[in-house]
């Protein structure tokens, strides 16, 4: 299963993508006792009983991959939010996109480490396509926010390896201002 | 480091592409493909990208494109990166942790060699079909 919290965020914000969608918000909030992982798109949706199976690990819409019935993607982040005495919920409708919140306990001793963000994040700025994703990252009261369209207007494109290290590059100094750390690069990996 | 303004950023990437643009000019374009299913993801495709888009950076290759896409069907081999080089056939490479994505760019991009210990032929005979996803 996903080794980190950034993994988690990876995942639903692979999952907003392959909805379809045109707008996608993604935040990662760390405050008080909680970690919460939220992520919302305008994409499909699902109606009530597709709804009801998703965080089977023995469900897939298998519409990428006929032959194959599981997955493991949204049952990860509900078993990693359990572990940790929290919860993952998921509110969609057909046609009208979705909401998976999923929040954490953050002094649980069962808590992933973070991971590294700005990677996950700059990963999923480069998916292919039209689509706007807005970054909220909090903790502590210390935020950054970033569009995708931003990152793009300032790099050109974020379709080339050397853009994409640049927007790591960029997310990676905000998230490292969020954390308090000021003076020194390095990566966020725990 | 305080954190990067947004126009910072676009002077650094103007300034590093007048610096590249002589390295890369006049060569066809490269693609790579980062497989991001569960699957990948939980294997360490995060790593294997950041290293990989870390490398092609580092030597300044404007012309190569990173792609993601979702599983194709060698979960035991994940990461997966698929590689299409210009003069060479496209590839997948399985088992693609920090290091061999940093040996991809600098042997099979660069000098064009193959990793033979980590070559896959192609996606997993039952996802051979074409399929209703995203396109």
């Amino acid at each position: 299963m996903h080794a980190c919290l950034a993994d988690l965020a990876s995942e639903l914000g692979q999952n907003a993508w392959e909805s379809g969608a045109s707008r996608i918000f993604l935040r990662v909030r760390e405050a008080g006792e909680r970690v919460e992982i939220e992520c919302r798109d305008n994409g499909c949706g699902m109606d009530a009983a597709t709804a009801g199976r998703v965080f089977d690990p023995r469900f897939s819409d298998a519409r990428k991959h006929p032959d194959r019935r599981f997955g493991l993607g949204l049952p990860f982040v509900k078993q990693t939010a359990e572990a940790t005495g929290g919860d993952a919920r998921l509110e969609t409708r057909p046609g009208n996109g979705c909401a998976v919140i999923a929040v954490f306990g953050r002094r649980h001793v069962d808590l992933p480490p973070l991971g590294d963000l700005p990677a996950a994040f700059a990963g999923l700025m480069a998916f292919e396509g039209e689509y706007e994703l807005t970054i909220e990252r909090e903790r502590d009261g210390r935020s950054y926010r970033v569009r995708r369209s931003e990152l793009r207007a300032a790099l050109g494109e974020l379709r080339s390896a050397p853009a994409l290290s640049m927007a790591k590059d960029w997310l990676a100094s905000h998230e490292e201002a969020a954390q308090g750390k000021g003076n020194h690069h390095g990566s966020n990996d725990t | 480091m305080a954190p990067m303004t947004l126009d910072e950023l676009r002077k650094l990437r103007e300034s590093k592409r007048r610096e590249f643009a002589q390295r890369t000019e006049g060569e066809g374009r490269t693609e790579i493909v980062i497989g991001m299913g569960t699957c990948g993801i939980a294997a360490g495709a995060k790593a294997a990208f950041s290293a990989i888009v870390d490398q092609v950076a580092l030597h300044g290759l404007e012309n190569v494109v990173v792609k993601q896409t979702g599983c194709m069907g060698l979960c035991a081999a994940e990461p997966t990166v698929e590689v299409v080089r210009p003069g060479m056939p496209g590839v997948v490479y399985g088992r693609v942790d920090e290091e061999v994505g940093r040996q991809i760019v600098d042997r099979h991009l660069l000098k064009g060699e193959l990793l033979g210990e980590h070559l896959f032929d192609k996606p997993a005979a039952d996802l051979l079909r074409p399929a209703s996803g995203r396109a």
